[in-house]
């Protein structure tokens, strides 16, 4: 044990060695040709647990559900070529929603790069556009530094994937091992600590606002739990509304008075009314997304704009604001809060009971009513049972992409952060089936439901069988309307009804696919029998594909359409309101 | 009926009224394989212009390079260019040397021109005049190299098209900040 210094280990050795100093316990992967000596070096070990997944696209999601469910990086390892390209779609994914992952891909041995050999791909070429940043390890001597450096970088400022490409000559090469060590990187330093004069010019507009509104997104989340507790408090003591994008679901509990719901396309009348018409827009960790905005030239037209963000490239992006603070979420509430306190600052009553009697007027408009009647279930009313059946265990949500998710958003209400897992920027189908399992592996004893589409769910359906071999009893539960819902939904409102390739022909048997898998499959088909079905999805100790078959055509509302300002948005009863019919609606 | 002022797409066009500027950044970055790549990529990635490129290594202790690049667009997206450079983990830092620093910038070119009688002296007189030396020299042919702003070398090229130019190549801006201090 004396020589560790002059230990000289394999680069898969290395690699595993690595992984382990980084705390990893869990990585997701599929093997082949360029990526072996890697499995053999983690064959012999146990202390890192290697969960094989049916396609490198679910390697790439569940390790994005690992991350954001734990707060730590996701790991996956994949193969050279066809192995890195399927990881594509699951990188880019994790690079809009700002999720740290580190993926280790194999790479054909040195001499051969560049030659056209057998399941060759320039990985760093092509993940270039869709890593925060890729290395291509071409000694040995290098591999530790690196991986140390791709979690760091993965992990802080602006999270994001990193890929580390080893060919295989490099993995085979003995070389020494580097400790991780906290030597300030010489180029990459994000600014985590506010400047102090921007949080004075902050909290006094924000003191001096009459209708003011929190924004807040997924970079409360990713900064971590304090964030969440300081967001908090500062709400708690200024008694402003607020609302998040659906990326920042549960970091501001659902359950509380001063939360507006979610904002953006399919946000709530009073969360985008708020944004619409307030005068100071405290954004926290939010980047000012084409869903969240509308139309940009009447996006919250009267309001000074505060933005919070950690990457310099986010603020006045696309909308322009009066006080960027470049920060850390936490870090800057925290500057924010003391602030605010030091101050001795109590909102001026009288204009802030006015805002929220405005408020409580929008509220009362009730825009995600809806009518459960008759005898099919709609696709609402399963959420919302969902949600009451399942709001008092330890649960995870993941959905897929389309209208269940917006329904998700909408109906499923989270008072904590982490618990929601879902592609927003990318908006990658196929997403939630892989994140379930991912989120499982890290919380076993919890409940993880897939709140999916029948259109996604088939895009990852494979990764079921990863859920039955690790015995993952995460449950897909499958809002089935036999459309493309959204895509549908544009056809209508858009596109004079034409359903063009929009419906789900030769759908397959959700419950013997479930059963040919290994699973359990379950099926309801009325209001009646819902609930005693999802008792029984809950209570089964192992993978359920739920097939919930829901009312084929219904809308997602409130909806903001496209181009279309905050106050122009479609309301459920206003589109009976002005009496268009079934028919009526395919015109509009 | 798609007849509403809704545009039937879920982006809003932009007309973006402020007018364009043209921009010279420098770009120091580590100099590793791809740093150069990560660059270029993220202009043709999001849609920003490249007029002109030029990059080396400037620093062999550190292993640092120098790009310049000469771009165009509004503050704003020059800002958000800047932003967008400065966010790749390879680079050091970014300067606008039109705005923040105002630099010197030259360019350099070669310049080839074939001709006979009057044409040939018009075109050795003229590369006098703009202080072009030249380096190659045959019965038929000079080659000229020029250095100064792109604007004197645009100028240069003007007048030797008519006098017999064959072809010619220019390095493109590089530029560096004025006074005492570096960047």
């Amino acid at each position: 044990m004396a020589q560790v210094q002059d230990e000289q280990l394999t680069g898969a050795q290395i690699v595993v060695r690595a992984l382990l100093e980084q705390g990893v316990r869990h990585i997701f992967g599929y093997p082949g040709g360029a990526v072996l000596p890697i499995y053999d070096a983690l064959f012999n070990q146990d202390q890192i647990e290697h969960i094989l997944v049916r396609h490198e696209q679910g390697a790439a999601h569940a390790a994005e559900g690992y991350a954001r469910s734990t707060g730590q990086a996701g790991v996956l390892l994949v193969t050279s070529g066809p192995g890195a390209t399927n990881a594509v779609t699951g990188l880019t994914d994790a690079l809009l929603d700002s999720i740290p992952l580190v993926c280790i891909t194999g790479q054909v041995p040195t001499h051969l790069i560049g030659s056209d050999a057998f399941q060759e791909c320039d990985t760093v070429g092509i993940t270039r556009a869709c890593t925060k940043h890729n290395f291509l390890v071409k000694d040995v001597n290098d591999l530790a530094r690196v991986i140390h450096d791709a979690f760091y970088i993965a992990t802080t400022g602006r999270p994001g994937p990193v890929v580390v490409d080893i060919p295989k000559d490099v993995q085979f090469k003995l070389g020494r091992y580097a400790e991780r060590s906290d030597i300030v990187h010489k180029t990459y330093r994000p600014q985590t600590e506010p400047d102090p004069a921007r949080i004075a010019q902050a909290v006094e507009l924000m003191a001096t606002a009459r209708r003011p509104v929190f924004y807040t997104g997924g970079g409360v989340i990713n900064s971590g739990s304090r964030a969440t507790e300081l967001l908090r408090e500062l709400v708690k003591l200024t008694g402003f509304p607020i609302t998040s994008t659906l990326m920042g679901l549960g970091a501001y509990p659902a359950s509380d008075r001063q939360w507006l719901g979610m904002l953006g396309m399919h946000g709530t009348y009073e969360a985008n009314l708020a944004m619409n018409r307030c005068d100071v827009m405290i954004n926290i960790g939010a980047r000012f997304d084409d869903r969240v905005t509308g139309r940009l030239d009447a996006f919250s037209p009267a309001s000074k704009k505060i933005h919070v963000d950690i990457d310099p490239s986010s603020i006045n992006k696309n909308v322009r604001v009066d006080v960027p603070v470049l920060g850390d979420c936490a870090a800057v509430l925290e500057a924010l809060l003391a602030a605010w306190k030091a101050r001795g600052e109590r909102p001026d009553v009288a204009s802030q009971t006015t805002w929220w009697a405005q408020i409580d007027a929008w509220r009362a408009r009730r825009s995600l009513a809806y009518q459960q009647s008759g005898e099919s279930i709609k696709p609402q009313y399963a959420v919302e049972r969902l949600y009451q059946l399942t709001r008092d265990r330890d649960t995870y949500i993941t959905t897929e992409v389309g209208q269940h998710q917006m329904w998700a958003a909408q109906h499923y209400h989270f008072d904590q952060p982490n618990r929601w897992m879902t592609s927003g920027g990318l908006g990658t189908m196929g997403y939630g089936i892989p994140a379930a399992v991912g989120v499982q592996v890290a919380h076993p004893g919890s409940l993880v439901i897939d709140i999916a589409g029948e259109a996604s769910v088939q895009m990852t359906m494979q990764e079921l069988s990863t859920a039955v071999q690790y015995r993952l009893p995460i449950k897909i539960f499958i809002l089935n309307n036999e459309y493309m819902g959204m895509v549908r939904q544009w056809q209508q409102l858009l596109h004079g009804g034409r359903y063009a390739h929009s419906y789900s022909e030769a759908l397959p048997d959700f419950v013997k696919l479930a059963e040919a898998f290994g699973a359990k499959g379950i099926r309801a088909r009325s209001p009646a029998e819902l609930d005693a079905a999802i008792v029984e999805m809950i209570d089964h100790d192992g993978p359920v594909i739920f097939d919930c078959v829901v009312e084929k055509l219904e809308n997602c509302y409130p909806m903001i359409p496209s181009g279309a300002a905050h106050d122009e948005m479609i309301l459920p009863d206003a589109v009976d309101a002005v009496g268009v019919s079934e028919a009526g609606k395919m015109l509009v | 009926m798609n007849t509403s002022n809704q545009p039937a797409s879920a982006y809003f066009l932009v007309d973006d009224q402020e007018r364009p500027r043209k921009a010279t950044l420098s770009v120091t970055v580590d100099n590793e394989v791809g740093a150069l790549a990560r660059v270029v990529a993220l202009f043709s990635g999001r849609g920003y212009n490249i007029e002109s490129l030029t990059v080396a290594e400037t620093d062999h202790q550190k292993h640092t390079s120098r790009i310049t690049i000469v771009t165009s667009g509004t503050n704003e997206v020059i800002t958000q260019i800047m932003a967008q450079i400065g966010r790749l983990v390879p680079v050091h830092r970014v300067v606008d040397l039109t705005v923040e620093k105002p630099g010197v910038e030259r360019e350099m070119a070669l310049i080839k021109v074939a001709g006979e009688g009057d044409r040939r002296a018009e075109a050795l007189r003229l590369s006098e005049v703009f202080r072009a030396r030249v380096i190659d020299i045959t019965h038929t042919s000079f080659i000229f190299e020029l250095t100064g702003t792109p604007e004197k070398i645009d100028a240069f090229v003007d007048l030797m098209i008519p006098l017999g130019m064959v072809e010619y190549s220019r390095t493109g801006v590089v530029a560096i900040g004025r006074g005492a201090e570096a960047q």
